[in-house]
């Protein structure tokens, strides 16, 4: 099989992973001053996701680098057309990290009230980028012959990319709710549990609108079969979490952003970036790729790397496996 | 202003700022993991408070280091795309690379370290801080062969008017890489080592005159920071000199930019310092204090050397890679301009003189800390913490001066000429930039360097009350705050050791 085929996938499949992960987490800091009542049950929410969110955020920094090596001018077309909406999300992506560590490093109420402001914030606006940033690759640019953007800043911006963002928003939410209810326990449980059913339906519309429209655009005979998957896993996952079934719930929802994905990039190909001007323009997978060589250098470390990382990181998950409540959290210790 | 200084600026002000908190990252951990170490194999208490402390700051100073790279990783496609396109097929590679075999180590296993300190078997634990340590390492490693490719590209053919990898594992011994690795590394060990000595000389020197029962602590961390910051500079001083020698071969005009060389010398005499204006071309009467012979012996291990000046230099170059730039629109203001293809001569002598001289003064206040510590000595005046305190600054700066000297050093090239190498790879950096709007990166200029200041205050500002906190300051209280009795044997309703 052509090996650019096989990246083009490989990125699909890092895409899915970052939206999989860093969603519950987003999820959980878009959530912090809606289920968190008091400063411990904050602490809560945060040490679930404590030892996780960094290594979470690589998937993006893989993501991107994949592109980079594998498809060189859909990594330069991309991140250069759609700047601003980047820039927010790196801007936002600063923010976040830094509060998540300094948050408790401080015994005062204003201090930590600042960095809660940080975390929501930081947590709101990266899945709106993200979303806005992968439906315009999926939905396309009016693009010249070098594969550069035509037009303003903002030719990102339009109404079916705002879509895409507001579909990472919503299910980022929800799979955070799932989450929380999935690793604490007391009340803060079933106040997320409630909270992931109540909103689900609203939460998910545009996520599954993406995916429609997509399908009616640009969409394969095959991509109905993914598209169905994720109507059937947003159904599945919403019938759980009212049954009480944490765990299921939050694996059906990792089923619809996977089989989102899927319908998306599956949609996308054979372009990577297409011209909506001149569709002569378009970046396809076979115009913007590496050569052969590189490509397979790339596909000997992926081979080794991916798995290994699937495992590591999974024992992680292992370790870490334990709900958490209010009285794990122990006393506030920092230097006078 | 243009794109092209506009992204200059920013590619500079970013980097310099995620290279502060990059070595401290890169040669704390890999103490802290010794320190951890010692403690299991001990059992000793001392190198636990150690290990917690130091761990601490690493951790307040991890965070930046990553939120930082994240932008590193995404500039390039969005300041630089024509260069991404030009060079993807081979820079992109170790890039990957560095995602996937480093960085997920990383922040995996440091996760696994904060956290784990209740969950893990102490030799798991311990494993874990090694692997995010030597993770670190890896990363440097891959990134350093990207940056090195640019300034000496192997590896790569010419196809279809781009260079394409045929190597990887030229790309990954590249013989620039090879030594400038192990000098970044020798560099974040140095930047470590002075900010052991400074915080633990504070520290013994104000409580002075108390039974303080941390003194041990804070002397076998003064003492390990001193041998480190002795070693690192003499590893400096040994990669430094491999180093000057390739350049001497690679890219003879950021030698002679180096050392503000104008006319071909031969013996060439290695300037020491310079008064007045080292950036006039007509510098004859700039240089005062040389010493004879030195550079050739540096660039080529024979004091009879000849090495070119600039004026030579500038006709090569000429007649190598042209003399004006190509008439192409997306030049803006230099199409068709003639090429200057003299760096910044006094940001180049001075960086490197800068480099040097800081690092050398760095480990020399480490020996003189020791010395005045020995034999439980610690001196009663204020100038002893103030000398150590500042001596922190000045390995991070020689580390900027040494990145400013290099990159600045191979101007206008964004990708400089292998001179034994392959026609057509080379780019100058007025070809690489995006096809963006000006207010488009003076936003990112602006917010980012706004951002970035702000945090860096808040760092420094966390740093400082951690320091004056002292052990206390990270070991909780030994008996735990919720003492329903059962102390053996850990239930789930145990308060985690650590939590945000
Ligand atoms: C010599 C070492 C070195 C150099 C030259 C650079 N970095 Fe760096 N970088 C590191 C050494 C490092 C590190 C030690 O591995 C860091 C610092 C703190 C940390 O968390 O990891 C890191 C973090 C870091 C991260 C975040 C990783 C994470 O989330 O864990 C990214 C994406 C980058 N870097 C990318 C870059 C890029 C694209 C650079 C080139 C322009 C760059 N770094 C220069
Ligand atoms: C692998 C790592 C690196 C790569 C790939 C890289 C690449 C680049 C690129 C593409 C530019 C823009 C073109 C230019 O203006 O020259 C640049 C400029 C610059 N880089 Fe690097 N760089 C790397 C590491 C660093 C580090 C770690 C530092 C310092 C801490 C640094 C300091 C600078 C500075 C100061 C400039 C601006 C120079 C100027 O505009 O004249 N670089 N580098
Ligand atoms: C006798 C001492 C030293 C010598 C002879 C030396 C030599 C050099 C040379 C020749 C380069 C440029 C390599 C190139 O562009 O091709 C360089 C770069 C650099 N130096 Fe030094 N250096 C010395 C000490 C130091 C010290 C003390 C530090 C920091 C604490 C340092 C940090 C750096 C860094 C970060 C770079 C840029 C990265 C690289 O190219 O490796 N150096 N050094």
């Amino acid at each position: 099989m052509d090996l650019a085929i096989v990246w083009f996938c490989v990125i699909a499949l890092f895409w899915a992973g970052y939206l999989f992960l860093e969603g519950f987490d987003f999820g959980v800091g878009m959530l912090l001053p809606v289920l968190g009542r008091d400063n411990t049950e904050r602490r809560v929410m945060i040490n679930t996701i404590g030892p996780v969110w960094d290594g979470n955020e690589v998937w993006v920094i893989v993501a991107g680098g994949a592109m980079f090596a594998a498809f060189p001018a859909w990594y330069a077309g991309l991140f250069s057309s759609a700047y601003l909406p980047l820039l927010v999300v790196l801007l936002a992506l600063i923010g976040r990290g830094v509060a998540f560590e300094y948050r408790g490093k401080v015994d005062t109420e204003r201090w930590r009230r600042t960095w809660d402001r940080v975390i929501v914030l930081g947590s709101w606006l990266p899945p709106l980028g993200i979303g806005l940033i992968i439906s315009t690759t999926v939905l396309g640019l009016p693009l010249d012959a070098d594969g550069n953007r035509v037009g303003s800043a903002f030719e990102a911006v339009r109404w079916d990319t705002l879509l895409g963002a507001v579909a990472i928003v919503g299910f980022s939410i929800v799979h955070g709710a799932a989450f929380l209810a999935l690793k604490t326990d007391g009340e803060l449980r079933h106040r997320a549990r409630r909270l992931a059913v109540r909103i689900l339906p609203v939460a998910l519309a545009p996520l599954l609108a993406l995916v429609v429209l997509v399908q009616v655009r640009e969409g394969e005979a095959w991509t109905v079969a993914p598209v169905v998957v994720v109507f059937l896993a947003a159904a599945v996952a919403w019938w759980r979490l009212a049954k009480g079934r944490e765990g299921q719930a939050f694996a059906s929802l990792g089923v619809a952003i996977v089989g989102a994905a899927v319908a998306l990039f599956g949609a996308l190909y054979p372009d990577v970036l297409p011209s909506t001007g001149d569709p002569a323009n378009s970046l396809t997978v076979s115009n913007a790729s590496s050569s052969p060589y590189t490509l397979q250098v790339m596909t000997w470390v992926a081979a080794f790397g991916a798995p290994a990382v699937l495992v590591y990181q999974g024992w992680t998950y292992w370790v870490f496996r334990k709900r958490i409540s209010t009285h794990h959290i122990p006393k506030v210790h920092v230097p006078r | 202003m243009e794109v092209l200084e506009l992204a200059r600026w920013q590619f500079g002000i970013t980097t310099v700022y995620h290279f502060l908190m990059v070595p401290l990252t890169i040669g704390l951990s890999i103490l802290v993991a010794g320190m951890q170490t010692a403690w299991v194999r001990t059992g000793n208490e001392r190198y636990l408070k150690m290990t917690k402390f130091w761990g601490k700051l690493l951790l307040v100073n991890f965070a930046m280091g990553v939120v930082t790279g994240i932008v590193q990783e995404f500039q390039f496609g969005m300041n630089w795309s024509a260069y991404s396109r030009f060079v993807g097929d081979v820079f992109g590679a170790p890039l990957a690379m560095e995602g996937l075999v480093a960085f997920f180590v990383e922040s995996t296993f440091l996760g696994l370290w904060i956290f784990g300190w209740d969950r893990l078997s102490k030799r798991v634990h311990l494993a874990c801080v090694w692997a995010f340590s030597l993770a670190t390492v890896a990363s440097a490693y891959f990134i350093l062969a990207a940056n090195s490719w640019m300034q000496h590209p192997v590896g790569v053919e010419f196809v279809d008017g781009k260079p394409t990898m045929n190597s990887i594992w030229a790309v990954l011994t590249n013989n620039t890489a090879l030594a400038a690795i192990p000098h970044t590394i020798a560099g974040t060990f140095s930047v470590a080592a002075a900010f052991l000595v400074g915080i633990a000389a504070w520290r013994l020197w104000r409580k002075r005159k108390e039974a303080d029962e941390d003194r041990k602590v804070w002397r076998s961390s003064l003492k390990l920071g001193t041998w480190v910051g002795v070693v690192a500079f003499g590893v400096l001083a040994i990669t430094g000199d491999m180093q000057g020698k390739l350049m001497f071969e690679q890219q003879p005009m950021k030698m002679a930019a180096a050392e503000a060389l104008c006319h071909t010398e031969k013996p060439a005499s290695f300037s020491i310092l310079a008064v007045g204006d080292v950036a006039n071309a007509d510098c004859e009467s700039v240089k005062t204090f040389t010493v004879p012979a030195l550079l050739s012996f540096l660039a080529h291990n024979d004091f009879s050397t000849e090495v070119k000046g600039v004026e030579d230099l500038v006709g090569q170059y000429q007649e190598q890679y042209g003399t004006n730039y190509p008439d192409d629109p997306a030049l803006g203001e230099l199409a068709g301009k003639p090429i200057d293809y003299v760096p910044n001569l006094p940001v180049t002598y001075w960086g490197f003189r800068t480099m040097i001289g800081f690092g050398a003064l760095s480990a020399g206040i480490g020996v003189l800390a020791l010395w005045l510590t020995r034999r439980d000595r610690i001196p009663n005046t204020k100038w002893f913490p103030r000398m150590t305190l500042l001596g922190i600054a000045l390995p991070f700066i020689a580390n900027s001066a040494g990145w400013i000297f290099t990159e600045m050093g191979r101007q206008p090239f964004v990708v400089v000429p292998n001179p034994t190498g392959v026609d057509g790879v080379w780019m100058f950096t007025a070809q690489a930039v995006s096809n963006v709007t000006t207010g488009e990166v003076w936003t990112s200029l602006i917010s980012l360097t706004l951002l970035y200041a702000v945090l860096g205050v808040v760092e420094v500002f966390l740093m400082v009350k951690y320091v004056r906190g002292g052990i206390e300051g990270v070991m909780p209280p030994k008996k735990p705050d919720r003492d329903d009795g059962g102390d053996e044997g850990k239930s789930d309703d145990d308060a985690l050791a650590f939590a945000y």
